[in-house]
């Protein structure tokens, strides 16, 4: 019986009840796969041989594949109770090979795998979990900021305050243009929304009231502290995050120094700051494009316009806003600088937790407004 | 065959490299025989790095020509630099691991992107590189935060061979290292470069490497190649800041016989 298979990096030959090997060619990663396939497709030997014979004579190129290829053969026919003799390796080679073949009692460890079904029950209950802990570790921040606040009244120089004059630019100043524009291009939408609608039942004089106290009251205060907290919140965590990578925040505690004080308090405190300067500021500025609205679409002079804002917003109205203001700015410094401290060795949890920064102190202002309107209700402005 | 074998594996001509006013490297030549560890030497801010990142392309020169393996860098479309890029291996100083993964998907990366294997096949290949440069297989699952710095410089090295280069680049491979596994790190080195037949170019400033490992050696100062050849050479040397790289106070500490020649 004769059988000879063909290839130009392996040829097996079946003769006298004997398999002979013979390894030819390019052993190298480039073949690599090519390898490993006619490897696994050998005919097994006639029955009662228990050693094979591998010329690797005809073998011109040999690096660390091909040398994984060579020990992979050995190792399939030792799997099947038989061993291989290798004839034929260039000198050159045999370096290699031998340190291939010592590296190979290192088996690759698979990370076992989970049900599926467990694993999305388990990660709902670490999230669950993990909420509670979150919230535990805004309130120690919240916590470690006031005893800070504390210790600075008790001595006043040691307040930061160039570092908070910086913020206070990067956060108030920087952040004027674009939140003029925001908010006055909602001023425009509103105005516009509201004319359009209520023209029908003939109620065109009560859109400036509806823009008034939607304005003022929240809109104005809500869409800055959104941006703020997708503006200066992501930056916070962003840089307290690389920091705390970097081991600058563990040098600074090593110095003596407490990192909420250096870092974490004149941050929150250029929030709150800021966000009530741009929440009169953004207020304004909806206003303002209410009243372009309303002179060049709903045919209202401004004259008429700025008499009806006088009747429509009181002074409660104007304090429930800007009251919010400094409350929402302590909610996104906190969870701003929280999850920066949360951040460990990776680029990859840098990103995640600039996220979660940005979702939860959304999530959280949202939350804390309705706490407010609750309130305010209650109380009766 | 034998044009390729006489053919320096880099060869570099009359590179200028500077930023802004500043001449980094100027008209600066070097080659690199196939099959040798060359050792690349100078001051802090010398430019040692700045040539290294010049010749695998992460900065742009302002002059000169750089081949690799017989080709010259500047003429090659996007397919053949890739070509070249998978021909030759880089150590980054801080090791450069790709942190969202672990170790043995670090040295996978590459081949994921090369060749056509399995994942069987890879996580076998990538398990045996990584126990080439000594680590184990419960190392291997680890991700690059976990890893002590002797780790991470070992994780980035079997990367830097994933694909069995035939340059290697080392940036400073031995810094950071305790002196025990900076002479282990050495010796790897020198095992890997023969068994696999790599032509390694090394920056370092680690006496004790240069001395152990490498063939010859290269000092830049000024902006040029100073002094070329053995550590013998560089111990005769009249230049000065050679003179007192290798036998000032801290190379007396290696070899104490150098310093009586020193004076």
């Amino acid at each position: 019986m004769v059988g000879v298979r063909l290839d130009d990096l392996l040829s097996s030959r079946h003769q006298n009840h004997r398999l002979t090997l013979a390894a030819r060619g390019a052993w190298t990663a480039r073949n690599a796969g090519r390898l490993a396939a006619l490897i696994a497709g050998l005919p097994p030997s006639p029955a009662g041989q228990k050693a094979q014979i591998l010329d690797m004579s005809g073998v011109e190129e040999l690096d660390t594949y091909g040398a994984w290829a060579l020990e992979q053969l050995i190792g399939a026919r030792k799997a099947l109770g038989e061993t291989v003799e290798v004839k034929g390796l260039a000198p050159r080679f045999t370096g290699l090979v031998e340190a291939v073949l010592q590296a190979r009692n290192e088996k690759p460890i698979e990370p076992a795998r989970e049900n599926p079904v467990a694993a999305w029950v388990v990660e709902v209950g670490r999230t669950a979990s993990e909420a509670v802990t979150d919230l535990k570790y805004l309130l120690n921040m919240l916590g470690a900021v006031g005893s800070a606040v504390i210790a600075t009244l008790k001595k006043p120089s040691s307040f930061r305050l160039t570092s908070t004059v910086h913020h206070i630019d990067r956060v108030a100043w920087q952040a004027v243009p674009i939140i003029l524009l925001i908010t006055f291009l909602i001023g425009c939408i509103i105005a516009q929304q509201g004319f359009f609608h209520f023209r029908k039942f003939g109620a065109d004089q009560y859109v400036v009231d509806m823009i008034a106290i939607l304005v003022v009251r929240e809109i104005g205060v809500l869409l800055v502290a959104i941006m703020v907290a997708g503006r200066s919140g992501s930056s916070y965590t962003a840089e307290l995050g690389s920091m705390k990578m970097r081991e600058e925040i563990d040098a600074l505690s090593t110095m003596g120094l407490d990192p909420v004080t250096v870092l974490i308090l004149p941050r929150v405190t250029a929030l709150i700051v800021s966000v009530p300067i741009l929440t009169f500021l953004g207020a304004m500025s909806a206003l303002y494009g209410g009243c372009l609205v309303a002179w060049a679409y709903g045919g209202m002079s401004p004259d008429i316009y700025i008499a009806r804002l006088q009747e429509a917003i009181t002074l409660d109205h104007f304090k429930v806003g800007m009251i919010k203001a400094p409350f929402m700015a302590l909610v996104i410094g906190i969870v701003a600088c929280a999850e920066g401290l949360k951040v460990r060795g990776s680029a990859e949890s840098l990103g995640l937790q600039t996220t979660a920064s940005v979702v939860k102190s959304i999530f959280l202002v949202i939350v804390l407004d309705g706490l407010f309107a609750m309130y305010f209700t209650a109380i009766g402005i | 065959m034998s044009a390729e074998i006489q053919q320096p594996a880099i060869a570099v001509r009359d590179v200028v490299v500077g930023f802004g006013d500043r001449v980094v490297l100027d008209h600066l030549s070097i080659d690199v025989q196939r099959g040798e560890i060359l050792g690349f030497v100078g001051g802090s801010g010398s430019g040692k790095s700045v040539l290294l990142r010049t010749i695998i392309g992460l900065l742009p020169k302002r002059g000169g020509t750089i081949e690799v393996l017989g080709r010259n860098l500047d003429n090659l479309d996007d397919d053949d630099r890739q070509a070249i890029q998978r021909r030759w291996g880089v150590l980054f100083q801080h090791g450069a691991l790709f942190s969202s993964l672990t170790a043995r998907q670090n040295v996978e990366f590459a081949m994921r992107e090369n060749l056509h294997l399995s994942d069987a096949q890879m996580a076998s290949i990538a398990t045996t590189k990584l126990a080439m440069v000594g680590l184990t297989a419960k190392d291997a699952g680890k991700m690059p935060s976990e890893l002590s710095g002797g780790m991470t410089k070992r994780v980035a090295l079997a990367r830097a061979l994933a694909l069995d280069p035939e340059v290697l680049f080392l940036d400073e491979p031995t810094s950071g290292l305790d002196p025990i596994s900076a002479a282990e790190f050495d010796v790897l080195i020198r095992t890997l470069q023969k068994t696999l037949g790599l032509t390694v170019f090394m920056v370092t400033h680690d006496l004790a490497s240069l001395h152990t490992v490498c063939d010859r050696i290269a000092v830049l100062a000024e902006g040029k190649i100073v002094a070329i050849g053995p550590v013998a050479a560089m111990l005769k040397s009249d230049h000065p800041w050679v003179k007192s790289y290798f036998r000032g106070r801290r190379a007396a500490l290696i070899d104490p016989n150098i310093h009586n020649q020193s004076i």
